[in-house]
């Protein structure tokens, strides 16, 4: 039982981060239909900036850890929501009207361009950190000595995603930007008719899905305690799983999705084995999907008259 | 162009490859007055449509739009533009509503220049200042009105897709109107209307000529509307203007007789021949 609970936790801390990139896949593809193959780059160029970011603070001599945390957190997302404006306009806005594969394979080489230039200007090889956040607090002892353990990283690491993930939903349900967003989702001519700015409306997108990611990038960092030039491809795979398990274009379903994966693929490493868990992972996938072909909250796709 | 006129077309061609839709149409669309486009099926009143709201390029002519004493060429305009400066809206055939946006929520859609305008572009309005928040309760009101004229109201909250079909016309209608247009373009508001709501339909045209002055421009088929509010009448056939005039004149011109009854030419000359036209 106590097992249990340790693993219930580390799988909801693993499935926020999965859940904040799966908001980026699912909320490019409500809007231009388009899977955004570059976005687990997006969440791993966020990782690294939040590590050089860290390392600038602290090699300038600062000590206090919450203002370094704020300080990591507003630079990696602006930076990396930069990357994710810049992205949408070189990349996938000039093909917009083309064919409906070109900006998919566009993403595939963004993912590679972005990939690669992280190997060549940040190395090939794991960066690690020293731990920022220590201490936790113990839940349970249990008498076999096994102990319920929920560290302090991952109550930031929860709280953080429930905060970005409130604000997130009035964003889109309450606000100008929200509405605009969903104006566009539906019919983007009719949108721009009424005076809405589609091209930049989509950029916002774009902008917030990779501000998103970048959140994600830095938990991964606290969390871990490591970035890597690769780790954005297969987490951006099980993100975009998590987003399609949840239903494509549903953002509670991304949420959702994404701690689902979290927690097939704790609870499968630590009950089965480590070496298949990614294997568990998709083959829920894959099962949920024959019986439940929109996902778990998406909606069946509405013909356009 | 006169001071009267909104809208001035002239020497409007539209080719697509070989196939001439509207060749050297030229109109006036006065202010504040409804003016209605006519014509048989094919006769090219859409794509006039498309050219004055910036979806096709005119292969020839031009599109002037005059308004607070600006001129304008419309045929330059596209896309979210002609909205937002030439203040033209428009309506399609089909209804393209937001469906899974309350009928609200698509009237707020409608206000986007004023709300952005209102929200700093976006910055301000994200961290709530008081004056964003006016103008967004003000959107909500002008939204709340237009429900209101429509008789909506009370289902404000109600996805639009799920709202009755005439329900859903005439909500299109209200959420035109608050983009504040001063041209309204309407493709075919009855179509698919029966007798009761197309008189709802006339009469929230007519108020809104009365009360708010918006001059617009009316693609119809239904001629009891058609005769009923417009001022003035165009009539197109093949991509030609055949007549132009009151709807007493129109309802009597030979020629628009034989268009809607499909005669052929020489017989419209010789009726022609026999009024002594």
């Amino acid at each position: 039982m106590d097992y249990f609970a340790q693993q219930l936790i580390n799988g909801i801390v693993l499935g926020s981060i999965y859940g904040l990139i799966a908001i980026g896949y699912t909320m490019v593809y409500g809007i231009v239909g388009m899977i955004n193959f570059a976005h687990g780059d997006i969440f791993m160029i966020g990782g690294f900036i939040a590590l050089i970011t860290f390392l600038i603070l602290v090699s300038i001599g600062l000590t206090i850890v919450p203002v370094i945390l704020l300080i990591v957190l507003l630079v990696s997302m602006a930076v990396t929501a930069l990357y994710g404006w810049t992205i949408e306009r070189i990349a996938y806005r000039p093909l917009r009207h083309s064919f409906r594969l070109a900006p998919m394979l566009s993403a595939i080489g963004m993912s590679f361009v972005l990939t690669n230039y992280s190997q060549v200007a940040q190395g090939a090889r794991v960066k690690p950190v020293p731990p920022i956040i220590t201490g936790g607090y113990t839940l349970h002892e249990g008498a076999e000595g096994f102990v319920v353990r929920l560290s302090n990283v991952q109550i930031i690491v929860v709280i953080t995603t429930i905060v970005l993930l409130g604000i997130f939903t009035w964003l889109v349900a309450k606000t100008r930007l929200g509405r605009d967003m969903r104006a566009c989702e539906q019919d983007q001519t009719m949108a721009s008719l009424l005076g809405v700015d589609v091209d930049r409306t989509i950029s916002m997108t774009f902008v917030i899905g990779a501000a998103l990611a970048a959140v994600a990038g830095m938990m991964y960092l606290l969390y871990y305690g490591l970035v890597d030039f690769f780790m954005g491809f297969v987490a951006g795979i099980k993100a975009f799983t998590a987003a399609v398990l949840g239903g494509i274009g549903s953002l509670p379903g991304a949420m959702l999705g994404g701690l689902l994966i979290g927690l097939i693929e704790t609870l499968w490493a630590a009950y089965f084995s480590t070496e298949y868990k990614d294997v568990a992972a998709f083959s829920i996938l894959i099962v949920v999907l024959i019986f439940l072909p929109t996902g778990l909250l998406g909606r069946p796709e509405v013909e356009k008259v | 162009m006169s001071r009267d006129d909104i809208l001035s077309v002239e020497n409007l061609a539209m080719r697509f490859g070989g196939i001439v839709a509207v060749n050297d149409l030229s109109f006036t669309a006065r202010r504040g007055q409804i003016t209605a486009l006519i014509g048989p099926n094919g006769a090219g009143k859409t794509t006039v449509f498309n050219c004055i709201t910036g979806f096709y390029k005119p292969s020839a002519g031009t599109i002037r739009l005059r308004n607070n004493d600006t001129e304008m060429r419309l045929e330059k305009l596209n896309d979210f533009r002609i909205s937002k400066i030439a203040k033209v809206a428009r309506t399609f055939q089909n209804i393209r509503l937001f469906p899974g946006m309350t009928a609200l929520e698509n009237l707020m859609v409608a206000q986007h220049n004023t709300l952005m305008r209102a929200s700093g572009f976006t910055f301000l309005g994200l961290f709530g200042v008081p004056s964003y928040r006016a103008a967004e309760k003000a959107a909500i009101e002008l939204a709340r009105y237009w429900l209101d004229q429509i008789g909506l109201l009370a289902r404000a909250d109600d996805a639009a897709g799920e709202l009755p079909y005439g329900d859903q016309r005439r909500l299109e209608i209200a959420r035109a109107m608050c983009t504040a247009p001063a041209l309204l373009c309407l493709d075919e508001p009855a179509a698919g209307l029966n007798a009761r709501e197309s008189a709802a339909l006339s009469e929230l045209l007519l108020k809104i000529r009365a009360e708010h002055g918006t001059s617009i421009l009316l693609i119809e088929h239904d001629m009891s509307v058609v005769m009923e509010i417009s001022d003035h009448i165009v009539v197109l056939d093949y991509g030609v203007k055949i007549a132009d005039g009151s709807p007493q004149a129109i309802r009597d011109n030979p020629k628009v007789i034989a268009a809607y009854l499909g005669v052929d030419d020489d017989e419209v000359e010789a009726v022609e021949a026999e009024l002594g036209l």
